[in-house]
């Protein structure tokens, strides 16, 4: 369908329901009450005119980076609507997401918690201003706390203080500590196979760390000696 | 017992020091805020006689008639019939240098920030936010037009892409959240006075650089890793209707001054 043709369909329309909604919303300062009612698709159609037409390529970032999984569009389409997703759609994408998790090709979940830290605690890569040298952080300690003696952390998700400790993970090699030890490295990988809209990057899934780093942050959380676990 | 006693003691009295410190710096920020160089900056280039045409921005048309800039701020963006688009400070700013002055606007707006006629438009855009200071936001949703605006923000807020999956959303979707230590206002919804689309143009102290809404929208989409969006693009424009609608009655304190 072509703008054109959008436009005398909001002429007709919509125009007239936007005309006698919009007064009543100035008053109320309730904007987001009067969502799309009848006019979702125009609306729809404007949003991706506008994300087409207003992005272009700069440094490492091409605008095709936007052209986006079956995940994410699921994902924005409830935060519009203001709802989450159906149980049943949310599970058929927490499977989706399962399927892609590459688990470490020789059975070693848990690397150095030392180098997990340092990678925890960069925030770099992949922005329009990085180049393909600057290595990419991981990005923890934007959203969760970690390390105690780290002040300065997020709260977006959850605290991670004593993540290994909590769950009981006293030996990596232990069989008891086989379950939590795969979630955690499942979760890093690709966390919404586990929460389907999830705020958490897929850092596996999406190329940001790779499995050598991925065994570094699972050590960092479940390492008894981790400064985590202290 | 004892010794963890002092231990903790230690930790919460480090913790308050550096909480503390972080406070006491923020507050001898404020004591002078070099925004106001850039104001008189930005009211000297409106007056003077600039451009190919030699004429002044004194006939600029920002929304409420010809050279009427007192509260302009607070009511934009909003649609202009003259342009048949929604247009906020900056890209209207751009109208009037093309219009008036002779300046090719396409090229301003290919410009870097920091550089040429954008050092230019922010200082303007700084000075005319100061017009507005203490005055609340109120901006149309009469038009259309503005009213597509809107609901094209709220759906750029919410979307989800690049290799982190980021949205605007992500870090401004909630209450109550922090990235490291700094506070995240929710933009969903009223973040309150002075918070959010109500703060900027500011001046960031961190890197000595004056920013504008447009500056400040695509460093947000810089860290969000997503690509680079055009200076007064529709995606731009249309963040600036949702986040001002949303601000609807907060009073505007800009130009701020920020970390």
């Amino acid at each position: 369908m072509n703008k054109s043709k959008y436009f005398s369909v909001l002429s007709a329309i919509g125009v007239t329901l936007l005309m006698a909604v919009a007064p009543v919303q100035a008053q109320k300062a309730k904007p987001v009450a009067v969502a799309s009612t009848g006019n979702a698709d125009v609306f729809d159609f404007f949003y991706r005119e506008a994300v087409k037409t207003s992005f272009r390529d700069q440094g490492i970032v091409k605008a095709s980076v936007l052209n986006t999984d079956e995940t994410n569009l699921a994902c924005s389409a409830a935060d519009v609507a203001g709802k989450p997703l159906d149980k049943k759609r949310a599970k058929e994408i927490e499977a989706l997401n399962l399927k892609t998790i590459k688990w470490p090709s020789d059975g070693k979940f848990v690397g150095d918690w030392k180098e997990g830290e340092a990678l925890a605690q960069s925030g770099r890569g992949l922005t329009y201003s990085d180049d393909a040298t600057t290595p990419n952080g991981g990005n923890c300690y934007n959203c969760h706390q970690l390390d105690k003696k780290e002040i300065s952390f997020g709260t977006i998700g959850p605290s991670l203080y004593n993540y290994g400790k909590l769950r009981g993970v006293t030996d990596v090699n232990s069989p008891a500590s086989k379950a939590i030890i795969e979630y955690t490295w499942g979760k890093i990988w690709n966390s919404k196979a586990y929460n389907a809209c999830s705020n958490m990057p897929r850092a596996g899934h999406m190329g940001i760390m790779t499995e050598a780093q991925i065994r570094h942050l699972v050590a960092l959380l479940v390492d008894p000696k981790s400064a985590v676990n202290q | 017992m004892l010794a963890l006693g002092c231990l903790t003691t230690t930790a919460v009295v480090a913790q308050k020091t550096a909480v503390q410190s972080i406070e006491e710096y923020r507050a001898m920020l404020a004591d002078g805020n070099p925004s106001e160089l850039f104001e008189a900056k930005g009211e000297d280039l409106w007056k003077q006689k600039r451009g190919p045409k030699n004429a002044s921005l004194e006939a600029c048309d920002l929304g409420k008639g010809p050279g009427v800039y007192k509260g302009a701020f607070v009511e934009l963006p909003r649609y202009f019939a003259d342009t048949g688009r929604v247009q906020d400070m900056e890209s209207r700013l751009l109208t009037c240098m093309q219009n008036l002055q002779g300046f090719n606007a396409d090229e301003i707006a290919k410009t870097a920030f920091g550089k040429g006629e954008q050092v230019n438009v922010t200082a303007l855009a700084t000075w005319l936010s100061s017009e507005s200071k203490g005055m609340k936001f109120n901006l149309s949703q009469a038009h259309p037009q503005e009213k597509i605006s809107y609901e094209v923000g709220r759906r750029l807020f919410f979307q989800r892409a690049g290799p982190h999956d980021f949205s605007c959303a992500s870090c401004h979707g909630q209450d109550n959240t922090r990235i490291r230590l700094q506070d995240l206002p929710n933009l969903t919804k009223n973040p309150g006075d002075g918070i959010g689309f109500a703060a900027w143009p500011a001046y960031r102290v961190s890197n000595g650089q004056m920013w504008g809404m447009q500056q400040r929208l695509n460093d947000c989409y810089r860290q969000q890793r997503f690509p680079y969006p055009g200076f007064g693009s529709d995606v731009t424009i249309a963040l600036g209707v949702y986040l001002g609608v949303n601000s609807a009655g907060a009073k505007s304190i800009a130009p701020a001054l920020k970390r």
